[in-house]
């Protein structure tokens, strides 16, 4: 049975409601201690993937109560200028793409989103592009 | 942290030193916490279950975080991550061993950077996860 219906696709290529965050020191602080990180740079940078923190603004998914279980395929991240505290980063993801495939768990919808980061020089911070892969209820 | 590379060093076919993890469920708590991804497959064991999941796992961005440092660790303060990308295969659980490697399978001189593969495997020796990075480092 397909779970891609045309109102999701329809929603491929569209961008979510831009959002800014406020880089705090503390935050980086908390994100290196979580990893395990105890680089001393980052009392005044950010640790490459730092920017999962901020979260995504990702455009809503019409029918996605069909596939409530999601799983993070992985993250592809390309960098520009440094994230420092005090910067003020904002972000929009868009829906890429959207494909359905059978897995080995049934059917899966495979959605890819590019989220641009950029700094309040307008500076790009870093892009990432993100798989998740979302699934009926089990 | 390891003494600086140069670019000259970073010939195709080095190892990078691989970075060690021994994950807990208390750091996927502070992970959950620092990075604002509270999915409960990650701290709730009973919710897990429920998911048709063995018990909690890793958050994969905690994996692209360990192999972020992979690169960070070894690029050094002079070195530049231009790139970062990692696919997640295989789950991984709170108290296993799990080691970072990389390998440099690629130079572009006239960038100034090398390309390198990089993955995680468990304790059982299985590459859970798999990506690249791109770096650049300084001429000597």
């Amino acid at each position: 049975m397909s779970v891609l219906t045309p109102a999701m696709q329809a929603a491929v290529g569209r961008d979510g409601e831009p959002r800014t965050t406020i880089i705090e020191r503390g935050a980086i602080e908390r994100f290196a201690a979580a990893i395990g990180d105890d680089n001393p740079a980052y009392a005044d940078v950010a640790p490459p993937t730092f920017l999962r923190s901020v979260g995504l603004a990702i455009p809503t998914l019409p029918d996605s109560e069909a596939v409530p279980r999601v799983l993070d395929g992985g993250s592809e991240w390309t960098y520009g200028e440094p994230v420092r505290p005090g910067d003020a980063i904002t972000f929009v993801t868009q829906m890429e793409n959207l494909i359905e495939r059978e897995g080995r768990m049934g059917s899966m919808l495979i959605a890819t989103y590019v989220t641009r980061y950029t700094n309040q020089r307008g500076e790009l911070a870093a892009t990432q592009r993100n798989t998740l892969i979302r699934m009926p209820a089990a | 942290m390891s003494t600086q590379p140069y670019l000259d060093d970073a010939t195709v076919g080095t190892e990078l030193p691989p970075l060690v993890k021994e994950p807990t469920t208390r750091q996927l708590v502070m992970y959950a916490g620092a990075s604002g991804d509270f999915y409960e497959i990650h701290y709730d064991k009973d919710f897990a279950a429920e998911q048709g999941l063995p018990g909690v796992i890793l958050h994969g961005a905690l994996k692209s975080a360990y192999l972020g440092q992979l690169m960070t660790d070894w690029m050094g303060a002079e070195g530049q991550l231009l790139s970062l990308s990692v696919r997640y295969r295989e789950m991984d659980v709170p108290g296993d061993v799990l080691t970072c490697k990389g390998t440099v399978v690629e130079r572009d001189e006239e960038a100034g950077s090398v390309r390198c593969e990089i993955w995680i495997e468990n304790g059982a020796g299985v590459r859970t996860t798999t990506g690249e990075a791109v770096v650049a480092l300084p001429a000597r």
